[in-house]
């Protein structure tokens, strides 16, 4: 039986219960397991340099329990899927797919806070495209700015004249015929349900 | 906000005699931005388009890295994984769709090198770029997470297709590195970094353009050229071409149709030293 010190030892078991379940569900999954802690995917990543923790920490601090920070911090919303982890693991660990599961998590526990803007862009992404299907740039921008930076709209005013000049800027989302189709797959889909399993988590604090 | 590579992908695949028939009511593939909040939701919208694909009996040919990867990813893990099959069975049959796995995912510009090859190509050219000086860019996910298409490090395809054309492709030791992707958005700081590499990286290997075979690549090297050089006191004036483009030009189209006139950096004077005819 495991003894767990107090509350934030129990909840945080929990939360590394919750990713490594997710984590094991993906193909490929356990061999997260297998972690050397070499440091080739923090020395791959492009952004780590600028990451609260480096992508090898992530493994670490899982570890030690100390999950949480993690997700709390900046350091899955530097992750560009550009894969150079995944494909030089030695141990064959798809560390881009786990960051996407971190940052489902950081969203669905209510965890992303510190450059949490990557995850507004993201949210904002998924709403245009469950709208219309397809993705239109200019809603797209133009909300992420009133969102996060409203006075930033204006410095964006010139670039964006210049690109509507060139006739690059297309004012008019599309909306595809079939969207009913891809309301009626998600339908089915039943993967909102972990953060109401474990209301503690999802309020995102000290309990 | 790419017309450029969609009129030039068109235009080089109509002289090839590569039958382009736009995929019906295809839906986005939800890229690296989707799979951050829904992962099977995100699966299903590549299954859509497969499955559509299938019906239509036809291969689906992307000109985005992103599409290529999220779809491939999709079709690997319907094969490799059968509950992630069965989970995505449901959810196409709810929407009365079905996909058996036999749509194959390739990228425009792997199809026209080993499918349309060298003497077809070169069949086709009107005038050669006479030695310009390119640098490939690549980026991150034509070759990876997968590497079918080339090397995952160091790919050399869009080097070859180059070399056909006439132009000179410089060596280019960031060619497969990040350009951040949304970061530009997202995290400024960081997206100005990575692409002032990218333009230093390419200006230091005496390149005069950078070919580009992704939107979003393009739109972080070209469109925020002026900020690279605004926060860090440099000057930087690299045109950026699709590599669509560059063989557009080769084959004789000009520059409205090929929608040179809409790039923010100008092209003209490098064209003009390296080109007989700009029409």
């Amino acid at each position: 039986m495991i003894m767990y010190e107090d509350r934030a030892d129990r909840r945080a078991h929990a939360l590394s219960n919750i990713f490594l379940h997710a984590v094991y569900g993906l193909p490929g999954g356990d061999k997260i397991k297998e972690c050397l802690q070499c440091g080739t995917c923090s020395a791959s990543c492009p952004t780590s340099y600028a990451m609260d923790y480096t992508p090898r920490e992530i493994i670490a601090a899982l570890r030690a329990g100390l999950l949480e920070r993690i997700l709390r911090s900046n350091t899955i919303w530097l992750c560009t899927s550009c894969y150079s982890c995944t494909v030089r693991c030695p141990s064959g660990i798809k560390l881009t797919d786990i960051m996407y599961e971190l940052k489902r998590l950081a969203i669905e526990f209510g965890l992303a806070q510190e450059g949490a803007n990557a995850a507004i862009a993201a949210k904002l992404f998924v709403d245009i495209v469950d709208k219309n299907g397809r993705m239109a740039e200019v809603p797209l921008v133009s909300r992420f700015l009133l969102k996060t930076n409203p006075l930033g709209t204006l410095k964006m005013i010139p670039r964006a004249a210049k690109l509507f000049l060139r006739g690059r800027m297309p004012l008019i989302p599309h909306r595809i015929k079939g969207i009913s189709e891809l309301e009626k797959c998600a339908g089915t889909l039943t993967e909102a349900l972990v953060s109401g399993l474990h209301p503690p988590l999802a309020h995102g604090g000290e309990d | 906000m790419n017309k450029a590579y969609d009129k030039s992908a068109k235009l080089v695949c109509e002289s090839l005699g590569i039958d382009l028939a736009e995929l019906n009511d295809w839906n986005c593939c939800g890229a690296s931005a989707y799979m951050a909040i829904h992962e099977m939701r995100a699966h299903l919208l590549s299954a859509r388009n497969l499955a559509i694909a299938e019906k239509e009996r036809k291969n689906l040919v992307v000109v985005c890295p992103a599409c290529l990867t999220t779809l491939t990813k999709t079709n690997h893990y319907l094969a490799e994984d059968s509950r992630f099959k069965r989970t995505i069975d449901a959810g196409l049959k709810a929407a009365n769709l079905q996909y058996w796995g036999n749509v194959k995912v390739r990228h425009l510009l792997e199809v026209i090198v080993n499918d349309i090859g060298e003497n077809e190509v070169k069949s086709r050219i009107k005038q050669k770029l006479k030695a310009l000086k390119v640098a490939p860019y690549y980026g991150c996910q034509l070759t990876r997470p997968f590497g079918e298409i080339d090397d995952t490090e160091f790919p050399t395809i869009l080097d070859r297709l180059l070399i056909w054309i006439g132009a000179e492709p410089v060596n280019y030791p960031l060619k497969a590195k990040c350009c951040g992707g949304l970061l530009m958005m997202t995290n400024e700081d960081v997206g100005l970094e990575l692409n002032r590499n990218l333009l230093d990286c390419a200006q230091q290997n005496g390149a005069e353009c950078i070919a580009t075979i992704c939107p979003l690549c393009h739109m972080n090297i070209e469109t925020y050229q002026g900020d690279v050089n605004k926060r860090f006191g440099t000057s930087f004036r690299i045109p950026a071409l699709y590599f669509t483009q560059l063989m557009g030009l080769a084959f004789g189209f000009s520059r409205k149709e090929l929608a040179i006139n809409e790039e923010l950096i100008s092209s003209q004077r490098i064209l003009e030293k390296h080109l007989e005819v700009i029409r």
